[in-house]
């Protein structure tokens, strides 16, 4: 369990990164830190490993104030990933994977082992493993960096924007996987980007944080999409302009779930029901607004929605 | 031509000679310019203050030098150590910016991220920005050791043994087939040792061989090492 105690960080030119920021990430669980560039998150991120020191306030690790803690020696036991996988271009995929372990003492040879074994565990052949990262495509380098950030096994992940850079279809692959990692590893994450979307599918907590490093609102994403609690959590998450407001129009193929703007958001499956009774009622194909059952509306996107929220 | 055959040995000699000048102050400089190039990199306040000297050490013009130096450090005039500080002097202004711009090219994110996986401070330096630096750091050796085993020939003015001294002595005897013999072997030397460096760099930085990383680096730090 991480817990912010009344944070502040102020850097030596004066800029307020972070304001009186409080809150406790619950172990074995992922909290999401999104708001817009400049908002504070990287440097929250940063003060949990000390790349970053609090000017005000303390910041506990399963109740031991960081603050007291050798800052290299918490570093090595806490994974990092970052944007741009932050790799070294001058070690090798398996080295790069290999070095945090090393520097805490494991025997190259079996850090270079463990290292062939967490490739496998982040879904990348082990014909890469003597590759230089500038040698792999943007996808396979951040899977090395979270392999990495793996590799001293710990129980706290942090990753900064680390799918940031990469093509939305590889960047769905990699949320995906990272799923699939934290459902079998059960990491205490915490997770920042700029992305809403990506915020509400990754986060079992989401912290939605204004300029200036102060928290807008906090909540599951369902709490924070059923009830944005202001004008700004509703426009970032999109509720105000009806992207999250969806309903199912028929057009003769099947039934398509479309937002309060016309754009289309997914297919409706799995409710042979509505679909039947939906293309029973507009045999002309044309736009056909469901009931209410069907309509998503501002409590969240329904559950067989694909598309939109898919927690 | 048959002046060279039949001095082979001397021409040989004069090469040792030359080797023995400017291998050590080109090893000497890049030593000696590490940590002052740290220091600029590192800190904002010294930086000007280094580079402006280091500066100003090139601008003195070398033969004065070589006269002055055994005054200063007690060395004999013609003693080659007396020629390799005054090397290694020049060597280390060129340098220094290099060393600086070098450590300077290292990508931050890079680092910000080693910073934040546990490396520690001097393992960052020895272990990523030393090495990340590499490419930039050679371009700037490469430009010290040709400019050296040039400027080693001047210390044949002053009686220092070097390929120089084979046409200060063509010049004196008038044989021109030697002062031919002391510019050739010098420019030979020259690329010799440029082409062990480029070695030495595939060697020890394999990961510029098969990708572009570094080219860029390379060739902006070549313009850096010109324009000191
Ligand atoms: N080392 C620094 N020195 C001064 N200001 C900084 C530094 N790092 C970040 N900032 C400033 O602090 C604010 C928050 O930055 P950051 O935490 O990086 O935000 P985010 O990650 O949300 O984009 C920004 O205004 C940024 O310019
Ligand atoms: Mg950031």
């Amino acid at each position: 369990m991480i817990e912010f105690h009344a944070v502040t960080n102020r850097f030596p030119d004066g800029t307020l990164a972070v304001d009186d920021f409080s809150l406790v990430l619950p172990s074995y669980k992922t909290t999401v830190f999104v708001g817009t560039s400049g908002s504070g998150k990287t440097t929250l991120l940063r003060m949990i490993n000390r790349m970053v020191d609090p000017t005000s306030g303390s910041i506990d690790i399963d109740g031991a104030d960081i603050g007291t803690l050798e800052p290299v020696k918490l570093r090595r036991g806490i994974g990092y990933v970052m944007q741009n996988s932050g790799l070294l271009p001058h070690r090798k995929v398996i080295d790069n994977v290999a070095t945090v372990p090393m520097l805490r003492g494991m025997p190259k040879k079996r850090a270079r082992e463990e290292a062939l074994q967490l490739l496998d565990t982040v879904g990348l052949d082990r014909s890469l493993a003597n590759r230089y990262p500038s040698q792999l495509s943007g996808g396979q380098q951040q899977r090395v960096g979270v392999a990495r950030g793996l590799a001293v096994n710990p129980n706290i992940l942090l990753m900064d924007e680390p799918f940031g850079a990469v093509d939305p279809i590889v960047r769905a692959e990699l949320q995906q996987e990272l799923l699939r990692l934290q459902r079998e590893l059960g990491k205490t994450v915490v997770f920042v980007t700029h992305d809403i979307d990506e915020a509400f599918l990754l986060g079992d907590q989401v912290v939605i944080l204004r300029t200036g490093g102060k928290v807008a609102q906090v909540g599951s994403p369902a709490e924070i999409l059923a009830n944005p609690i202001d004008e700004f959590v509703a426009t970032f998450v999109g509720a105000d302009r009806g992207k999250r407001s969806l309903h199912v129009e028929n057009h003769g193929d099947g039934d398509i779930v479309v937002d309060e703007t016309g754009r289309l958001a997914g297919v409706l499956v799995g409710s042979s029901t509505t679909s039947s009774r939906a293309s029973a009622a507009s045999q002309s194909g044309s736009e056909s607004q469901c009931g209410s059952e069907s309509k998503a509306g501002p409590r969240g996107p329904g559950a067989s929605a694909q598309g939109g929220d898919s927690r | 031509m048959t002046w060279i055959w039949s001095n082979m040995d001397l021409i040989w000699d004069r090469t040792l000679d030359h080797l023995v000048l400017s291998v050590p102050s080109i090893i000497l400089s890049f030593v000696i310019a590490l940590p002052f190039g740290w220091l600029a990199h590192r800190y904002r306040a010294s930086r000007a203050v280094i580079l402006t000297t280091v500066g100003l050490l090139y601008a003195i013009p070398s033969l004065p030098l070589f006269i002055v130096l055994p005054f200063i450090v007690g060395t004999s005039i013609r003693s080659p150590l007396n020629l390799i500080i005054a090397l290694t002097l020049y060597g280390v202004a060129l340098m220094v910016r290099v060393v600086a711009d070098g450590l300077g090219s290292v990508d931050r994110d890079v680092q910000q991220s080693a910073t934040g996986v546990g490396f520690s401070g001097w393992t960052v330096f020895w272990q990523v920005e030393l090495p990340l630096a590499g490419p930039v750091l050679l371009a700037g050796l490469r430009v010290v050791a040709v400019s050296t085993v040039s400027l080693a020939t001047v210390g044949a003015v002053i009686g220092a043994q070097s390929l120089g001294s084979l046409f200060t002595d063509g010049i004196q005897r008038g044989i021109q087939e030697e002062i031919i013999a002391g510019i050739v072997a010098t420019v030979l030397l020259a690329l010799v040792l440029d082409a062990a460096l480029v070695l030495f760099g595939r060697l020890l930085m394999p990961w510029t061989r098969r990708s572009a990383i570094g080219v860029a680096a390379r060739n902006s730090a070549v313009v850096a090492g010109v324009t000191t």
